[in-house]
């Protein structure tokens, strides 16, 4: 092993000894405040979703969801973004090593998962409204479901605009190696979204 | 090498390029979908189904958080951050615990409190199942 190589591994054991616990570095400034954007975020998530449990629990007219909602194809809904998920970050990891091509794919393909989600969700809830005539008044049941995947469809929604700008940047060469952060950033929100949806996807469809 | 430094210690190569294999991510949260199907079809009790379906789908997060968001190779400051919002919504959880209680008793005893409102001369045409029960 070169002398180099030695000091350079010696000073990554000191950075794990000692991890410098400076998140406000230039480079990580985006990623925290996304994280504490994320924590806002997940707080009302948490605080719908806990409400939703405490009228489940206090109702005792409240359906057995599945005897109204179609679980096969929500089951795909939750694949196509758990896929969309992996694409996201191949697409972090070609942007890594500057590799352009490879970003603009894998990225069109977690837009394309966005846009998937979002035209079954649409033909989810036209099956619900039209079909058999529910809506956000016509009971808890329907209330808690129209705002709780509602609120998440909204955020999908703008998940799909934050990459679909990421991507026409790609297009246009603007993003590059030196920029991955902005990736990694957005990427963040993609995941924090199909991370609530595994969530939704158990609470509301499921149980 | 510098596998053997990823295993033992996520946080020294923090700032090198860590990369988890996110095929083998993906291919567990597949599993643990179609097992959530499995479970959620299965002749089982509804209580152990809801503690097994709520188990794997945070197992799903959790994976999601550690590997696609990268959290297993962060700083300990996002890692903080990230368990805040867990912590409140679990404590708000345990808050709702008193309204569920007067809710699930009110509807065991609903008429007791119906005759007992109306003994007090109160107004119950709007039958809030979300009153306050007389204390057994």
């Amino acid at each position: 092993m070169s002398e180099a190589a030695t000091l350079q591994t010696q000073l990554q054991h000191e950075a794990a000894v000692d991890p410098v616990e400076n998140p406000l570095t230039p480079d990580s400034k985006g990623k925290l405040g996304m994280w504490l954007f994320l924590a806002a975020d997940a707080m009302t998530f948490g605080a719908a979703i806990a409400a939703y449990g405490a009228l489940r629990i206090g109702n005792m007219n409240w359906p057995t969801p599945s005897t109204i909602l179609g679980i096969p194809s929500t089951a795909v809904m939750t694949f196509v973004l758990i896929c969309s998920s992996v694409t996201m970050v191949e697409a972090l990891s070609a942007i890594r090593r500057d590799d352009q091509a490879g970003y603009r794919k894998f990225l069109a393909l977690t837009v394309l998962g966005g846009l998937v989600f979002l035209s079954l969700q649409a033909r989810e809830w036209t099956h619900l409204i039209a079909g058999d005539g529910l809506s956000i008044k016509t009971s808890l049941f329907s209330a808690t479901f129209f705002i709780l995947t509602g609120f998440h469809g909204c955020h999908v929604f703008g998940g799909v605009v934050y990459l679909s700008v990421l991507l026409l940047r790609g297009l246009a060469g603007k993003i590059t190696a030196a920029k991955y952060g902005l990736v990694e950033v957005a990427g963040l929100y993609w995941h924090f979204v199909d991370l609530v949806w595994i969530l939704i996807f158990t609470f509301v469809y499921l149980i | 090498m510098s596998s053997e430094a990823v295993a033992v210690s996520p946080h020294a190569v923090a700032h090198e390029h860590v990369e988890p294999n996110y095929i083998a991510i993906w291919i567990y949260l597949g599993v643990l979908t179609v097992l959530e199907l499995v479970v959620a079809y299965a002749p089982i009790p509804k209580a152990a189904m809801v503690g097994l379906l709520v188990g794997l789908a945070w197992a799903k997060a959790v994976l999601v958080a550690m590997y696609f968001m990268h959290l297993r190779f962060e700083r300990r400051t996002l890692a903080v951050i990230a368990a805040i919002p867990v912590i409140l919504v679990t404590f708000l959880t345990f808050m709702l615990v008193p309204d569920l209680s007067t809710r699930i008793y009110a509807r065991h005893h609903m008429g007791e409190v119906v005759r007992m409102e109306h003994a007090l001369g109160k107004d119950v045409s709007g039958s809030n199942p979300n009153v306050n029960p007389p204390q057994p």
